[in-house]
């Protein structure tokens, strides 16, 4: 089983949700984050006093697929998340040893 | 059933207003024969005593009706005065402040300003209306009215003929909540609530009564409608509320010492959007500070609504304008503060000058505080958090200064001399003179906010502690000092 760890820029969320759903994939999980690689923030001003903001609002998508499906993800989110300037964010890949459903204590690929 | 109870409603009302009416008609049953015959006939018949009586009893009546309805326009224009001054500080300030300050500090900082609607108003009962308005000294007023004895339904003439002497004494009270509510600002995120509470009190009786005595009391020093030696033009409070409380917020600041981390650490506003609710509700308030200051529904009233709005018009556009030019981009923050600082430039001005000498104070104001905030703070490094020195420190004294310059006798005919003829008010009316006398009232404000504050922030440093400890400072004030969250979002 393979984890995808995705963090795109928060406006291509949307396309990147689609596109995963018309592949087949079912279930992600989102989170809001912060951070920066070499994309620089921007400074606001409030009365007279300078914030540099460098960590830039990001949105983390993770995924984890069964190994015959990675490609087919990393596939769509490339397509969907890339605009093509600086800031497009990363996607990184794992391997899960185990995953367990709550629900009815299944394991390995059936659980995803 | 609904239809059945308006009716019952109205027909309440027809005989509610019915009775008045009927009460109020003459009565014809006590005139002699003569008033009631035709007018034809009356011609040749003498007036008799009786007809002249009911005449002067009628004229009485109807005058004291024409004094009730006057009074009830006043009446009804002050109590919702007083209403909108006391919106000023809950939710105005506490929301303008609460937003400015970091996430962690938000309720604290909010409680400040409503813990003080509450404290100030048992101390004014107890005996700060009375050091403020009882005639006393020059300097401070006597204790005739503790626990408001004497302070009834009854006008009192020399602040106020109209309207009952209650209803100054609880507008009045509204200004004496707002200004200790302003020091609050310099000291944001690091004062401890009790020592605070202990210095407002104090500060209410040491500072705040003296300086509302000698400028509005009977036979107060600076008093320019009572016969004060050194006539200070301060329409709704520019020395004794701003200058005041500004002042003694640079000294609370310098006193406190700066917050941790700063200025390296930054500590941006956690909401601009609640400042900007807070400061919209300041500028409506501030109708009911400076216009109900007329005392009256009057064309002196609304001399300073107009004058007050145009000053925060122009404040704003100067400050915005100012950041555009230096920053590149006009901020809300900016704006909003631009129009706070202009509103409290008009502040002592509103009742004496004419709406293009408000635009024109309310432009300095603008451009000025700007510069105070922007510049000099930083240059001289002290943390006065929330600008409360930059802005009503400031803009209390370039608006009491002006005053001087632009008050007109045309606006208020405000001094006359022995024979009753109306004398010129300021510098661009024709007395130069009065430049110097609003100098001495701001010396005056300036000196006892120094001294006064330094002595009280002794005092409660001494017997409780003013500044909270590093780590509650850290982990914030509202949850040490208060044991609440402003916002469980996740919950």
């Amino acid at each position: 089983m393979t984890k995808i760890e995705a963090i795109i820029q928060t406006s291509r969320f949307e396309a990147v949700k689609d596109a995963l759903k018309e592949s087949g994939i079912e279930g992600m999980t989102v989170t809001d984050v912060r951070g920066h690689g070499r994309q620089k923030g921007h400074t606001e001003v409030y009365r007279g006093r300078e914030y540099s903001m460098d960590l830039l609002p990001k949105t983390k998508l993770e995924l984890v697929v069964p190994d015959r499906l990675a490609e087919t993800v990393i596939e769509a989110i490339l397509k969907s998340a890339r605009t093509g300037k600086i800031g497009d964010g990363k996607i990184f890949i794992s391997r899960v040893d185990e995953a367990i459903r709550i629900r009815n204590a299944e394991r390995g690929e059936d659980a995803l | 059933m609904r239809k059945r109870q308006a009716a019952a409603v109205f027909l309440m009302l027809v005989l509610a207003g019915a009775g008045p009416l009927a009460a109020q008609a003459p009565a014809p049953q006590s005139a002699s024969p003569a008033a009631a015959a035709p007018a034809g006939a009356a011609h040749g018949a003498a007036a008799s005593d009786g007809d002249l009586a009911s005449l002067r009893s009628k004229v009485a009546q109807l005058e004291q009706q024409t004094a009730d309805a006057h009074s009830a326009g006043d009446n009804a224009w002050m109590l919702a005065c007083a209403a909108l001054v006391l919106m000023m500080t809950g939710p105005g300030l506490a929301l303008f402040y609460g937003g400015l300050v970091r996430k962690k500090n938000v309720l604290a900082t909010m409680m400040q300003s409503f813990a003080l609607m509450a404290v100030i108003t048992v101390v004014w009962a107890v005996v700060g209306y009375s050091l403020c308005f009882h005639s006393g000294n020059p300097f401070i007023g006597g204790t005739g009215y503790t626990l408001l004895h004497g302070v009834t339904s009854a006008p009192d003439p020399d602040y106020a003929a109209t309207i009952p002497q209650q209803t100054f004494m609880v507008y009045q009270l509204m200004f004496a909540i707002i200004t200790p509510a302003l020091i609050t600002g310099s000291i944001a995120e690091r004062a401890r609530f009790s020592a605070l509470m202990l210095f407002m009190v104090l500060w209410s009786l040491i500072v705040y009564a003296p300086m509302a005595h000698m400028v509005w009391g009977k036979g107060g020093l600076l008093n320019a409608s009572l016969g004060g030696k050194f006539p200070t033009l301060d329409f709704a409070g520019g020395t004794v509320v701003h200058i005041s409380s500004g002042v003694s917020a640079l000294m609370a600041a310098l006193y406190f010492g700066k917050r941790v981390g700063y200025p390296k650490q930054p500590m941006p506003p956690h909401s601009v959007v609640l400042s900007f609710i807070g400061a919209c509700l300041l500028w409506v308030g501030w109708f009911g500070f400076n216009a109900g200051s007329a005392l009256a529904a009057s064309g002196l009233a609304t001399s300073a609504f107009v004058a007050t709005h145009f000053a925060a018009a122009s404040a704003t556009i100067g400050w915005a304008g100012a950041e555009w030019i230096r920053n590149g981009k006009p901020s809300v923050l900016g704006a909003i503060s631009g129009a706070v600082a202009g509103l409290v430039a008009i502040t002592p001005a509103s009742g004496f000058v004419g709406p293009r000498a408000a635009l024109a104070i309310g432009l300095a104001a603008g451009v000025g505080c700007y510069l105070m905030v922007a510049t000099v703070k930083a240059k001289f490094g002290y943390d006065d958090s929330l600008d409360a020195f930059g802005v009503h420190g400031a803009g209390g004294t370039i608006g009491a200064v002006l005053t001087g310059v632009f008050a007109r006798s045309s606006v208020n005919p405000v001094f006359h001399d022995n024979a009753g003829k109306v004398l010129p008010v300021g510098l661009l009316d024709g007395n130069a003179g009065q430049v110097w006398n609003q100098c001495i009232g701001v010396a005056i404000a300036w000196v006892l906010a120094i001294v006064g504050s330094l002595v009280i922030l002794k005092i409660c440093d001494l017997v409780i502690g003013v500044r909270v400890p590093e780590e509650d400072e850290v982990e914030g004030l509202d949850v040490t000092q208060h044991g609440e969250e402003g916002y469980n979002l996740e919950a």
